[in-house]
């Protein structure tokens, strides 16, 4: 199926990204080809195969409850790019 | 029209582990801003969850309690979303497969009658962080270190039928995390937190209505006042012709309103898939037995204990159990020798009194079970009267001690000496020659005085059982 | 004249007699970068300074006794894995000034075996192509002609260790981004079992298929190098807790009695002629080693690309998605709200390719079609697992071609997705199964190198290496290097 390009715009949106309007049309064609490649799944027989998650047939190893980690914010808030007072900061949100 | 109103309740419990569920970091609550967000919790490149055990063991237990069943293998999913406090873009969370599957809640209701409220399902996730609105004018700070707080999400059936109900089943489900010990249930530091689904159809009506999400309740009484306000909303917007909107909703404390929120406007495609990060947790029948193997005593258990053992009235044993420290406090107080009914009385009384009136929980009361029993022995053994004692009670609370030491320090052990109280009642009835005449002529309601005048004289420390019989005695003769 | 010897054992050796110091090992790799790297493009970052800190470091072990058989041998790392305190881009813009506050399991472990490295390598952006060509820092040129692409996505490491700059250096597959390299420069890439490297501090790209490994010019090389980053990491939840054997003992073994299976749809149209001859060359050297060769088939094998073009875009839409400009990283100058903020860093810092597989990602993800796409993928993964399963019932490894065709020319499939996905065709089942592969040099096609596979079952890496070394004790294919090295090998 074909993508169009509101169904780039729309998960653009989904994925905070913006495709520019020029742009769109070769994305569109693109992802349509990406589309169209796996879409060659459908025709395979799945009935009662259990979906493979995870190549690794383990189970989760549980951690035990210790505080491990030690306080590093400043050496951490190096890499960002707008702090104070402690806080990473961004634009305002409005709930 | 008369209407139906339907609710569903999503209760979110902080777990009360030390670490967080995928980090080694503290989730010891007032830290300051980000200096318990580690890497995991802020997402870095290349880092990875691996899960608290106690988180699990707390989901379980949670699960136990309620009859639920447990997933045997349940999965860890992503939720997809983009947040400022949310560091990775999602929530690790269960989605197909949560560790607590149906359970079901018995709620007593206002007019007795019990009631069976579904659970749907109980699941384990991520906190995530806090963003500060209010600091800066211009601009949002975040906080992240409650990033990664173990959460327990309890997810009711659409079962309340009123905001009373929805807040019975709510304090139920804190008195259980309670219990268990698996949250600290503050509701003021955000440790148990309830979003209500909310909708009304015509009476009758099978199908239900559309429902708004109410967000950000942090109390018992603004559950209830959210959901009335949102209910009479959804009422009168349907009755003037209107049609409800699916949308989440902010409750507002201080207008007592509740209003759309414009930062979940867009609807949300949250694109679950399997955390492959994350393997499938696989509980076993050795597991759920350790669990079950130290589950403490619940609320209905001890119910029935405390009216067995205890001699107290229904509506005493529905308190002291309704809080676990107070059951605690209570049960350590009679084990100290205590008479059940004065202990019931004591810290129903004069304890629950003082501590609202501090503002204090129990577990930080100022008299230790121990000492209050110390007073409670001094009243069985009449070293003081039940009147003495509320002073000593008083001396107790402001520092001054155990009971033994208030009592001798202020001089109020009781006058159980016939010969001193015969004194002080040979005087009153000397000075009170009127009084006498009144007796004497069948008004018997003056015996009260007398009392008090002994009392008076003795500096309220006779005893009153021999006081009333000497008097009757003197006065009769 | 180079310092640079052969194999790992011969620089030990040198270095354990004072024939050559770490210094001048490292010295002479750091001379090379400064000499070649301009027209080859395979480094992002060079740490002169700290390498040689460490050859110096390493040169005292050294003389005290206590050095092992990796130490003081230089290598550098794909720009992938978090090294603390300097920069780890992932060949993004987004994290271009990204200085990593900690190590990588793979990092520390190599460096406690006393490796030095020297720095980090180029690579597709986030690991994200199969020619890299999507780099934030430039395409890297293929050593055997610099019209040509290395191969993607660990191409900066690939072209890096074929130019002789380096002995040795780390790479990532998450759908043959060694293997693929490895094939196209003439070296050998090993990816080992999903689980048998951690992944902690390695960038993610698709969680359930990437795995660390080498790039190196031998198995022997790999044996050792493998032997220092495998094993239980308890910061991985997806790490086995499995011990890791000696691979180095098991080199020699002889590989009378294996059984080796030849799956008939690795030999379909889609592969270049020079490139069957040279693997059928092998086969039938291997033969000549003691092997019984037998016929198998994959029935699904087709399928993998397709199911790789799922489950990978959609597991990296959503790793991508803590690159949102707060906390690190990129973020854009222009001013605006919250949702503008959040547009604009990823859409300023992310390159084209990166962006198809996001959005590719969120559309196989999103309501009403994950059914259809995503769960449907897992299934046939499923399948392409049980198919691998049911051959090594009958053989020890699989074998067959590691690419297509041998490298192609810059530029040449970058303008259509579809053609350069298929480039890895033979490469991905490995991924999706977690099985461990290697790719050794098997012979040339239009003077190019040619990749041979081999693909064992789970923790089977010392067979594989055991197979490969038996291979090149035969054959001198991966002595065979190009002009650039100047001889050196």
């Amino acid at each position: 199926m074909p993508l169009s390009k509101q169904d780039i715009d729309h998960i653009a949106r989904l994925a905070r990204l913006e495709v520019a309007p020029q742009e769109k049309g070769d994305y569109a064609e693109k992802l349509s080809q990406i589309i169209e490649l796996v879409e060659q799944l459908g025709a395979i027989d799945t009935t009662g195969v259990v979906p493979m998650a995870h190549p690794l047939d383990m189970v989760q190893r549980l951690r035990p409850d210790s505080v491990t980690e030690t306080d590093q914010r400043d050496y951490l808030q190096q890499n960002a790019r707008d702090t104070e007072n402690a806080l990473y900061i961004v634009p305002k949100v409005i709930e | 029209m008369s209407w139906e109103v339907v609710i569903g309740l999503e209760i979110h419990a902080q777990l009360a582990t030390k670490s967080k569920i995928f980090s080694g970091a503290s989730t010891a609550f007032g830290a300051q801003p980000n200096a318990q967000a580690c890497l995991v919790d802020l997402g870095y490149p290349g880092v990875l969850p691996v899960l608290n055990e106690q988180a699990v063991a707390m989901a379980v237990k949670f699960g136990v309690a309620v009859g639920a069943e447990i997933t045997r293998r349940s999965v860890f999913a992503r939720k997809n979303y983009f947040y400022p406090d949310l560091p990775k873009g999602y929530q690790i969370s269960q989605f197909e497969l949560p560790i607590v599957g149906n359970g079901q809640l018995t709620i007593k209701l206002e007019d007795g009658t019990e009631k069976v409220v579904g659970i749907t399902r109980a699941h384990l996730e991520e906190d995530a962080g806090k963003s500060l609105h209010d600091i800066f004018s211009d601009r949002t700070g975040i906080d992240l270190n409650r990033a990664g707080t173990p959460l327990l999400e309890i997810v009711s059936e659409p079962d309340m039928r009123s905001a009373a109900e929805a807040v019975t089943y709510m304090r139920k489900i804190h008195q259980i995390v309670r219990y268990l010990g698996v949250c600290d249930g503050s509701m003021q530091e955000g440790s148990f937190r309830c979003d209500a689904n909310v909708s009304v159809r015509p009476m009758g009506q099978e199908e239900l209505g559309t429902r708004t999400e109410l967000k950000n309740i942090n109390s018992f009484r603004f559950v209830e006042r959210a959901i009335n306000f949102e209910i009479q909303r959804q009422i009168d917007l349907i009755e003037d012709g209107g049609t409800v909107t699916q949308e989440t909703r902010l409750y507002d404390p201080d207008k007592d309103e509740t209003r759309s929120m414009r930062s979940k406007e867009e609807a949300n495609d949250y694109r679950y898939f399997p955390d492959p990060d994350l393997l499938p947790v696989v509980i076993d029948d050795d597991f759920i037995a350790a669990i079950k193997a130290e589950l403490p005593e619940l609320p209905a258990a001890k119910t029935i204990r405390f009216a067995e053992s205890f001699g107290l009235k229904s509506a005493q044993i529905e308190t002291l159990v309704g809080d676990v420290d107070m059951a605690a406090y209570f049960e350590q107080v009679v084990g100290e020798g205590a008479d059940p009914r004065l202990a019931a009385n004591y810290v129903l009384g004069d304890l629950t009194a003082a501590l609202n009136k501090d503002s204090l929980e129990i577990a930080v009361s100022k008299i230790s079970a121990v000492d209050m029993a110390g007073l409670i022995k001094r009243v069985m053994d009449n070293t003081i009267s039940g009147k003495i004692a509320k002073e000593v009670f008083e001396a107790m609370w402001s520092g001054e001690g155990s009971a033994d030491a208030v009592i001798e320090s202020r001089g109020l052990k009781q006058i159980t000496d016939t010969g001193a109280i015969e004194a002080a009642v040979d005087q009153a009835i000397a000075d009170n020659p009127q009084q006498v005449a009144e007796f004497k002529g069948g008004k018997e309601k003056v015996l009260g005085f007398f009392v008090g005048k002994v009392m008076q004289l003795t500096q309220g420390k006779a005893n009153p059982g021999q006081v009333n019989k000497l008097l009757r005695d003197k006065l009769s003769a | 004249m180079s310092t640079l010897l052969p194999d790992f054992a011969e620089m030990a050796r040198a270095l354990r007699a004072g024939k050559v110091s770490s210094r001048e090992l490292t010295g002479d790799c750091l001379a090379r970068i400064k000499r070649h790297d301009s027209s080859l493009n395979s480094f992002i970052s060079v740490y002169p300074e700290q390498a040689l800190a460490a050859a110096d470091a390493a040169d005292k072990a050294i003389a005290s006794g206590s050095a092992g058989p990796l130490t003081g041998i230089p290598m550098a790392h794909k720009d992938i894995f978090c090294a603390e305190g300097t920069r780890t881009t992932v060949g993004s813009k987004m994290l271009d000034n990204f200085v990593s506050p900690y190590d990588s399991r793979v990092v520390s472990g190599l460096a406690a075996a006393g490796m030095v490295s020297v720095g980090k390598t180029n690579m597709d952006e986030f690991a994200m192509g199969s020619s890299n060509e999507t780099s934030y820092f430039g395409p890297v040129k293929n050593p055997w002609d610099l019209q040509r692409s290395p191969g993607g996505s660990s191409g900066g490491s690939a072209a890096a260790v074929a130019a002789g700059l380096v002995p040795a250096a780390t790479g990532t597959d998450t759908g043959g981004s060694i293997r693929q390299p490895a094939a196209l420069t003439g070296l050998t890439g090993l990816k080992p079992t999903y689980g048998r490297v951690s992944r902690y501090g390695m960038v993610a790209f698709a969680s359930s298929l990437d795995q660390a490994g080498t790039l190196t010019r031998s198995a022997a090389d790999a044996a050792l190098m493998l032997g220092a980053m495998a094993g239980f990491d308890e910061r991985d939840s997806t790490c086995a807790n499995v011990p890791v054997p000696d691979y180095s003992a098991t080199l020699n073994d002889s590989l009378q009695g294996k059984t080796i299976g030849v799956p008939k749809e690795f030999f379909d149209d889609g592969l270049e002629a020079g490139c069957a001859q040279a693997v059928q060359d092998a086969i039938a050297e291997y033969q000549k080693l003691g092997a019984t060769v037998k016929e198998v088939s994959l029935p699904n094998l087709a399928m993998s690309v397709p199911v790789y073009y799922i489950v990978a875009p959609a597991e990296c839409s959503s790793n991508l998605s803590r690159f949102d400009g707060v906390r690190f990283g990129y973020r854009t100058e222009s001013t605006g709200d919250l949702a503008d903020m959040y547009t604009r860093t990823r859409s300023e810092a992310f390159g084209a390719e990166v962006k198809r597989r996001i959005m590719t990602g969120a559309y196989v993800l999103s309501a009403g079609y994950y059914d259809a796409y995503y769960l449907q993928a897992q299934k046939v993964r499923q399948l392409i697992s049980d198919d691998l399963s049911r051959c090594f019932a009958e053989v020890d490894l699989i074998i067959g071609p590691t690419t297509p065709t041998p490298a192609f020319k810059l530029g040449e499939k970058m303008g259509d997705p579809v053609q350069m996905y298929l480039n890895d065709m033979y490469t991905i089942a490995a991924n999706l199964a977690g099985l461990p592969a290697i790719s050794v040099p098997c012979g040339t096609s239009q003077n190019l190198p040619v990749g041979l596979q081999l693909i064992g079952t789970q923790f089977a890496e010392g067979l594989l290496l055991n197979c490969a070394h038996q291979y090149q004790q035969a054959t001198d294919w991966h002595l065979r290097t190009p002009e650039i090295s100047g001889g050196v090998a």
